[in-house]
C-alpha cells in the first residue's frame, strides 16, 4: 500500500511538472518567444554562476566533511606506503589547481559572454602561440608527475629486502590463508593436484622443507619495522590483497603466483590509540570481484612487536604435526631462538 | 582555400527522388535502409536500455544505501532474486554486471555513435545515404538481435551474467564460481558477439561514407568536428573490436569445449580441475585492448558533439579548428597504447607498467588542448543556452573533473592505492559515464528538431538539466573520498569492515540523490516521446543558424535527404561571426570581399 501511494505521488508530482512546462509553452507564445527565449538565457546564465559558487563550496564543505575520514590524517601503516601518501599530495595540489582554473573559467565565461544585443561575438578562430601554451605546459605537470610516480612505482615493485619475513598468502571463495615457512625460512612446495579437503592448500609433504610450516587462517600477524614478503597464490577465481592501510595491493592468480612487500611501520595498538578507536584493525579487503560472497572475503592482519610477534609464532603448531601427530615432528637443528621455542612447544604437546 | 579533390558521390541523386518508391510500413519504419530512420531505432532502442540500465542501477542502490531495510515490492519484482525484500547477493552482482554491460555498449556506444553516426554523417558530409545502407540496416538488425539475447538472459533460472562488465575468467568461466556463470554467462558472449558484428558493420560503413562520399567541395578539412570525431570513433572500433571478439570466443571456449585459454592450476567447490597452461591475465589483455580504446568510442562522439554545439551557440569559430582534429588523432592513436593501466595490480613487470604510466599520461595532453579550446571558443562569445548548449557546458566540466582524477590512476604508485575503490568508480563514471551521457543528451535536444521536425519542450529540459548536473556532482564527487579511504568496489554490503562502515550514511545520501536523478531522467524520457508527436512544429528550416549542411535539407527530408542537387561547398563549419556576419553556412560561395577563413 505505501509503495502505491509512493508511486501515485510520484506519478502526481510528474503531472504537475508536465502541465506546468506545457503552461510555459503557451506564455511563451503570449509573450513573444523571442522575449522568453532571452529572459531563459539570462537564467540560466545566472544559475551557471550560481553552479559555480555553492559548486566550490561543495568542494570546500565536501573535503570538510569526509576528508578526516580517509586514511590520511592517520598516516600511512607502512614504510611503502609514505612515498604513495606524498604523490598523492602532490598531484591533489596540482590537478586541484588546474581544476579550480577550468571550471571556474568555464562557468564565469558562460555567464559573463551570455548572449547580449548590444555585444558581437569576436571572430577568434585560432591562435597558435595560445596552443602552444597549453600544450606546454600540461606536458610539463606531467613530466614531473610521472617522475615522481615512477620513482615511486620502482622502489614499490622493486625486489624484496634479503631480511623480509617470507609468508604465504592464499585467496580463495571466500577466505584467506596463510603459511610461514617456520624456522627452516623455507616453505615446501605445493602443487593444487595434492588438494585434499584436510590438507586444502595442497601443500607436498614429501617436501622435508613443508614439515615446520605453519598454516594460519584468515588473520596474519606481523612484526612491527620489519620488511614482509608475501607470496600470493589464488586456488580458484582471481581475488586481490587489498591493504588500504599499508597503500598497497596485489592480485592473486590462479596459476601465477605474485609478490608483493612492505614494511609495517605503526602496531596495531599503536594504531588504535592514534585514531582514537578502539575497534581499529587493519583489514584485508578483497578487491577483485569473486563471487556472490566478494563482499565478506576478509582478512585481518596484527601488526605487533618483534616479542609479541616471536611468543604467537612458538604458540603455532606446524600444519604437518597437526595433520600428522602420528609421525614425529622432524628434529629441528637451528639456534634460531624461535625454532627452539616452537620446538619445545611441539615437545610439551606430545 | 583549398582545392582539396572530393570524390563526388555521382550517380545516386539519379537514381533517388524524393517520391520515387512507395514504402510500406515495414520497409519505412522497420527494415528501412534509410540512415535518418537507422538512427532512430539506434536512439529508440538505446533509450530503452538507458532506463533499464538506469533502473538496475537504482535497485543496487537500495542495497548498498539501505543494508538493513526490506523492500516487500522487490519481492514481488525479482521474485527469489529478493526473497524476503532483500536483494540477494548473486543477483546484486548480476545487477552491477548488467548495469556496466548496457550502459557501456548498448547505450553509450550503440545508442551515441549508432545514432549520431547515422544521423550527422550523410547529413553533414552531403550524401544522399551511407555507402552501404543494407549493411547499416544490418547493422541495426545486429545490434537488435543483440539486445534480444542480453534482455532474454535476464529471465535465466540462475540468473544473468554477474561476473562484472569485465567478465574476468576464470570467475565467467566457471559454473562453480558464481551462479551468473552457469548460463547466464554463454548468453552474454553469444550477444556481445553478435554486437561486435553490429558494430563493425556500422563503423566500416561510417568510415567509407566519410573518406569517399563528401559532396563537391567537402575536402576534409571542412568536415565538421562531429564527422571528425565519429571517424576516429568508428576507427578505434573497427581496430579493436575483433581483439574483443577473439577473447570473447576463446572464452566461449573455455566454458564449453574443455580449452584452457584461460585456466590453470584451480580447486574449484572442492573439484581439481584438469586445465594446464592457460592463463588468466591473457584474457585481461584481450578485453583492455578494446576495452580502453571502448572509452574513447564512448567519449570522442560526444566531445564532437560538444564542439559543435559550442561553437553554434557561441556564436563563434570553435577555437584550433586543426589542433581540435589533430588532439581527436592523438587520442584516437593513443587509447590503442595504454591498455594494460587497467592491470598494474596483476603482478607484471614493473617496467612494463612504467611504458604504460607513460603513454597514459601523455593522453592528458590532447585532452587538455581540447578544453582549453572549448574554453576560448566560449570567451568573447554571445552565448545562448539551449538545453544542448548547456549540456555541452556540462560535458566539458565533467569531462574536466573525471579527466584529472585520470591522472591519479594513470600514475601506477597512486593505483596500487586506488586501483578497485570506489575511487575509480567516480573517475569512470564522471569522464566517460556521465560525460558521454550528456554529450547524448546534448545531441539530443540539438538535433531533435532536425531529426522529428518538432522541438522539445524547453521548460522540461532545463529541468532536466540542473537535476542531472547537481544530482551527478552530488552522486560521484563524495566517492572519491570512500576511494581515498580504500573502500573497494561491487561491494554488497560495507557493514563487516571495520574500515568502510563508517560511510554508512554517505552511502545512504548518495542513494537518495540516484533516485531523484533516474526520477528526472524519466522527464526527459517522455519529453523525448511526447514532443515527438505532439512538440512544438518547426517552421524555421535552421533553427539554431548554424552552418552546417544538415540545416539546408528540408525540415522533413526524405530518403535521399535533398529534394534537388546536393549543395555544394565552399568553406568550413566554423565561420560564425565572421566579418560581421552571423553566420556563413558552408553552402554560401566565398564573397570577392570576404577575409580568408581557415
Amino acid at each position: 500500500m505505501k509503495e502505491f501511494l509512493m508511486i501515485a505521488l510520484g506519478a502526481l508530482i510528474f503531472v504537475v511538472v508536465f502541465q506546468i512546462a506545457k503552461a510555459s509553452e503557451y506564455v511563451s507564445i503570449l509573450k513573444g518567444e523571442e522575449k522568453t527565449r532571452k529572459q531563459n538565457n539570462r537564467i540560466n546564465a545566472f544559475f551557471l554562476l550560481g553552479f559555480l559558487v555553492f559548486g566550490l563550496i561543495g568542494v570546500w564543505y565536501c573535503n570538510e566533511l569526509l576528508y578526516p575520514k580517509t586514511l590520511f590524517p592517520q598516516g600511512s601503516a607502512s614504510v611503502e606506503g609514505e612515498e604513495i601518501d606524498s604523490m598523492m599530495m602532490i598531484t591533489i595540489i596540482l590537478t586541484g589547481i588546474i581544476f579550480i582554473i577550468t571550471q571556474v573559467l568555464l562557468f564565469w565565461f558562460s555567464f559573463k559572454y551570455q548572449e547580449n544585443d548590444n555585444r558581437k561575438a569576436y571572430y577568434f578562430a585560432h591562435s597558435t602561440k595560445l596552443e602552444l601554451i597549453w600544450t606546454t605546459i600540461p606536458a610539463i605537470v606531467l613530466a614531473i608527475l610521472i617522475v615522481f610516480g615512477l620513482k615511486a612505482w620502482f622502489k614499490i615493485t622493486g625486489d624484496a629486502p634479503k631480511d623480509a619475513i617470507v609468508v604465504e598468502v592464499t585467496g580463495h571463495q571466500f577466505a584467506w590463508e596463510f603459511r610461514y615457512p617456520g624456522p627452516d625460512k623455507v616453505l615446501g612446495k605445493t602443487n593444487y593436484k595434492l588438494y585434499t579437503a584436510k590438507n586444502n592448500l595442497g601443500v607436498d609433504f614429501n617436501d622435508p622443507a613443508s614439515h615446520d610450516d605453519i598454516h594460519v587462517n584468515t588473520t596474519m600477524h606481523l612484526p612491527v619495522g620489519v620488511p614482509v614478503k608475501m607470496v600470493i597464490h589464488s586456488q580458484d577465481v582471481i581475488h586481490d590483497v587489498g591493504l588500504p592501510h599499508f597503500r598497497l595491493k596485489m592480485d592473486a592468480v590462479p596459476g601465477i603466483p605474485t609478490t608483493q612487500w612492505f614494511t609495517p611501520k605503526i602496531t596495531t595498538e599503536e594504531m588504535r590509540k592514534k585514531t582514537g578507536n578502539p575497534e581499529f584493525t587493519y583489514e584485508i579487503s578483497c578487491d577483485q570481484l569473486c563471487g556472490a560472497n566478494h563482499f565478506a572475503m576478509r582478512g585481518v592482519i596484527i601488526v605487533e612487536t618483534m616479542e609479541e610477534y616471536k611468543k604467537w609464532l612458538a604458540e603455532q603448531t606446524s600444519e604437518y604435526s597437526n595433520l600428522f601427530p602420528e609421525k614425529t615432528a622432524p628434529a629441528i637443528n637451528t639456534t634460531d631462538s624461535t625454532a627452539k621455542q616452537t620446538a619445545q612447544v611441539l615437545e610439551t604437546k606430545k | 582555400m583549398s582545392s582539396v579533390a572530393t570524390v563526388q558521390h555521382a550517380g545516386v541523386h539519379e537514381v533517388h527522388h524524393e517520391h520515387h518508391h512507395h514504402e510500406t510500413f515495414i520497409s519505412k519504419y522497420v527494415f528501412s535502409q534509410d540512415h535518418k530512420m537507422i538512427s532512430k531505432q539506434f536512439l529508440v532502442t538505446g533509450i530503452i536500455w538507458a532506463i533499464i540500465g538506469g533502473l538496475f542501477s537504482v535497485i543496487f542502490r537500495l542495497q548498498l544505501g539501505f543494508p538493513d531495510t526490506t523492500f516487500p515490492w522487490l519481492e514481488d519484482l525479482l521474485g527469489h532474486w529478493a526473497a524476503g525484500g532483500k536483494l540477494k547477493p548473486d543477483f546484486y552482482y548480476a545487477l552491477v554486471t548488467m548495469h556496466g554491460t548496457i550502459l557501456v555498449f548498448f547505450v553509450l556506444t550503440a545508442g551515441l555513435s549508432g545514432t549520431f553516426a547515422n544521423y550527422l554523417i550523410p547529413l553533414q558530409i552531403g550524401a544522399r545515404d551511407m555507402a552501404s545502407p543494407m549493411l547499416n540496416m544490418l547493422s541495426y538488425w545486429f545490434f537488435f538481435l543483440a539486445s534480444i539475447i542480453m534482455f532474454a538472459s535476464l529471465f535465466v533460472q540462475t540468473g544473468p551474467a554477474s561476473g562484472g562488465w569485465t567478465i574476468y575468467p576464470p570467475l565467467s568461466a566457471l559454473g562453480d564460481a558464481s551462479t551468473g556463470s552457469v548460463v547466464g554467462m554463454d548468453y552474454w558472449l553469444v550477444s556481445m558477439a553478435m554486437f561486435i558484428v553490429s558494430s563493425l558493420l556500422g563503423g566500416l560503413n561510417y568510415i567509407t561514407t566519410i573518406l569517399s562520399m563528401r559532396t563537391k567541395g567537402m575536402s576534409m578539412t571542412r568536415l565538421p568536428l562531429t564527422v571528425w570525431a565519429l571517424l576516429f570513433t568508428a576507427i578505434l572500433g573497427v581496430l579493436s573490436f575483433p581483439v574483443l571478439f577473439s577473447g570473447v570466443i576463446l572464452l566461449l571456449f573455455d566454458r564449453n569445449l574443455g580449452t584452457s585459454f584461460y585456466l590453470s592450476d584451480i580447486v574449484i567447490a572442492g573439484k581439481i580441475l584438469p586445465n594446464e597452461g592457460g592463463s588468466a591475465i591473457l584474457f585481461q589483455h584481450l578485453f583492455w585492448f578494446l576495452g580502453h580504446p571502448e572509452v574513447y568510442i564512448i567519449a570522442l562522439p560526444a566531445m564532437g558533439i560538444s564542439s559543435e554545439i559550442i561553437s553554434v551557440n557561441s556564436r563563434k569559430p570553435i577555437f584550433g579548428y586543426m589542433a581540435m582534429v589533430g588532439s581527436l588523432f592523438a587520442i584516437c592513436t593513443l587509447a590503442f597504447l595504454v591498455w594494460a593501466h587497467h592491470m598494474f595490480v596483476t603482478g607484471m613487470n614493473p617496467f612494463l607498467g612504467s611504458v604504460f604510466v607513460l603513454l597514459t599520461l601523455l593522453i592528458a595532453v590532447p585532452s587538455a588542448i581540447k578544453v582549453f579550446n572549448w574554453l576560448t571558443t566560449l570567451w568573447r562569445g554571445n552565448i545562448r543556452f539551449t538545453p544542448g548548449m548547456l549540456f555541452s557546458i556540462g560535458f566539458v566540466s565533467l569531462f574536466i573533473s573525471g579527466g584529472l582524477t585520470g591522472i591519479f590512476l594513470g600514475n601506477s604508485a597512486l593505483d596500487l592505492h586506488l586501483h578497485d575503490t570506489y575511487f575509480v568508480i567516480a573517475h569512470f563514471h564522471i569522464v566517460m559515464g556521465v560525460a558521454s551521457i550528456f554529450g547524448m543528451l546534448a545531441g539530443i535536444y540539438h538535433w531533435f528538431p532536425k531529426m522529428f521536425g518538432r522541438y522539445m519542450n524547453n521548460t522540461l529540459a532545463y529541468i532536466h538539466f540542473w537535476v542531472t548536473i547537481v544530482g551527478a556532482y552530488l552522486i560521484f564527487w563524495p566517492m572519491h573520498y570512500e576511494g581515498l579511504a580504500g573502500m573497494p568496489r561491487r561491494y554488497y554490503d560495507y557493514s563487516g569492515w571495520n574500515s568502510f562502515k563508517m560511510f554508512a550514511g554517505l552511502n545512504e545520501f548518495i542513494s537518495f540523490v540516484v533516485i531523484i536523478v533516474f526520477a528526472v531522467q524519466l522527464l526527459f524520457v517522455f519529453n523525448f516521446f511526447y514532443s515527438m508527436y505532439k512538440g512544438r512544429k518547426v517552421t524555421n528550416q535552421n533553427p539554431w543558424q548554424s552552418n552546417t549542411l544538415e540545416w539546408t535539407a528540408p525540415i522533413h527530408p526524405g530518403h535521399g535527404n535533398w529534394p534537388g542537387e546536393i549543395p555544394e561547398v565552399y568553406r568550413g563549419a566554423y565561420e560564425y561571426s565572421k566579418d560581421g556576419k552571423e553566420y556563413i553556412p558552408q553552402n554560401v560561395p566565398v564573397g570577392d570581399e570576404e577575409t580568408k577563413g581557415h
